[in-house]
């Protein structure tokens, strides 16, 4: 699995250059970049269905933020590096650290013990619902429910944003 | 960066073409999500963008033509309500999101009882949702920044 790792090298790498970045487009196509490791290692773990959902929304996204970053100057503020946050920040991921490997070291293998549920899932998937794809099978029949928060929870959020950036609102904020 | 006039004259002739295909790659992604991967949310995404590859080229009236803003807002709430209809159907034979039509046989296109009708809504929903947060976060704000420059 050493591909895996580059990936996730090149992803951490990526998300470096875009927060340290000064120019917003260049920031915004390092982001892209991390999307698009992330659909890479979706990939390499044998998981299309996300590899395909994962790529066209990060296409959706790169697409929407250079379209809003383009032609804008943000006023460039930089922090002063000080040597006693750096120290904090180092020794705060030296800990997280520490306890993420502790931690990390008693997760079982990668898909080793199928859980009972998903052993079921997988026996019964296509007898009993008809689809071949078990994702599909999962995420719309037997899991239907989580699917119908999933759609509310995209509702809510057009309807935030149409809300929140709505024409009429604006015009009168512009006071001519 | 006018409103009305879009991009040069080689993206509108090549959008001319590549649109259709990607709309037509969408709807396959949409009708084969339960035999391949996909389904409808990443049906639902590639028809959003093919109508943002639109409205990137030839402007934002030239896909409003086609897709009226009335028409998005109703799409939007249909999805949804079609998809809690189905489930709510499910009543009918026991319990909800029952899968309660035939199923048919498997590795066909029409199989799997309400797992497609399921895709189409969220299709549906899923694409107008999208296309409008779009229109919403990257078209109108273009104004204040005519008046900035």
């Amino acid at each position: 699995m050493i591909e895996l790792h580059v990936i996730l090298v090149l992803m951490i790498a990526a998300s470096i250059v875009a927060m340290e970045i000064e120019d917003l487009l260049s920031s915004v196509i390092a982001l892209g970049a991390v999307g698009f490791g992330l659909t890479l290692e979706f990939l390499l773990l044998k998981a299309p269905d996300l590899a395909i959902t994962q790529l066209v929304v990060e296409i959706l996204s790169v697409i929407i933020l250079i379209r809003a970053t383009v032609g804008v100057k943000l006023p460039a503020e930089r922090i002063k590096a000080r040597i006693g946050y750096f120290a904090f920040a180092v020794v705060f991921a030296g800990v997280f650290l520490f306890f993420a490997h502790k931690a990390v070291v008693q997760l079982p293998p990668f898909g080793e013990p199928i859980m009972k549920i998903g052993r079921e899932y997988i026996a019964s998937a296509m007898e009993r619902t008809g689809a071949v794809n078990i994702v599909s099978a999962i995420i719309l029949d037997f899991r239907g429910y989580d699917t119908l928060g999933e759609a509310s929870i995209l509702f809510t959020s057009v309807i935030g944003v149409l809300a929140v950036l709505r024409a009429a609102g604006k015009k009168k904020g512009k006071a001519q | 960066m006018k409103e009305t006039s879009g991009m040069s004259l080689i993206v509108k002739r090549v959008t001319r073409i590549s649109v259709s295909l990607i709309f037509l790659y969408g709807v396959y992604i949409l009708l084969h999500g339960h035999i391949t991967p996909g389904g409808g949310f990443a049906g639902g995404v590639i028809i959003a963008l093919s109508f943002i590859h639109l409205v990137l080229a030839f402007g934002r009236e030239a896909a409003f033509k086609r897709l009226s803003h009335e028409f998005i807002s109703l799409a939007e709430s249909a999805g949804g309500l079609m998809f809690l209809i189905i489930a709510v159907l499910g009543f009918s034979g026991g319990f909800f999101f029952l899968n309660f039509l035939r199923h048919g046989t498997p590795f066909e296109l029409f199989s799997s009882g309400t797992i497609i009708l399921c895709n189409i809504a969220i299709f549906i929903k899923v694409g107008a949702g999208l296309f409008a947060i779009f229109i919403a976060l990257a078209m109108l704000r273009i104004p204040i920044e005519q008046e900035k420059g």
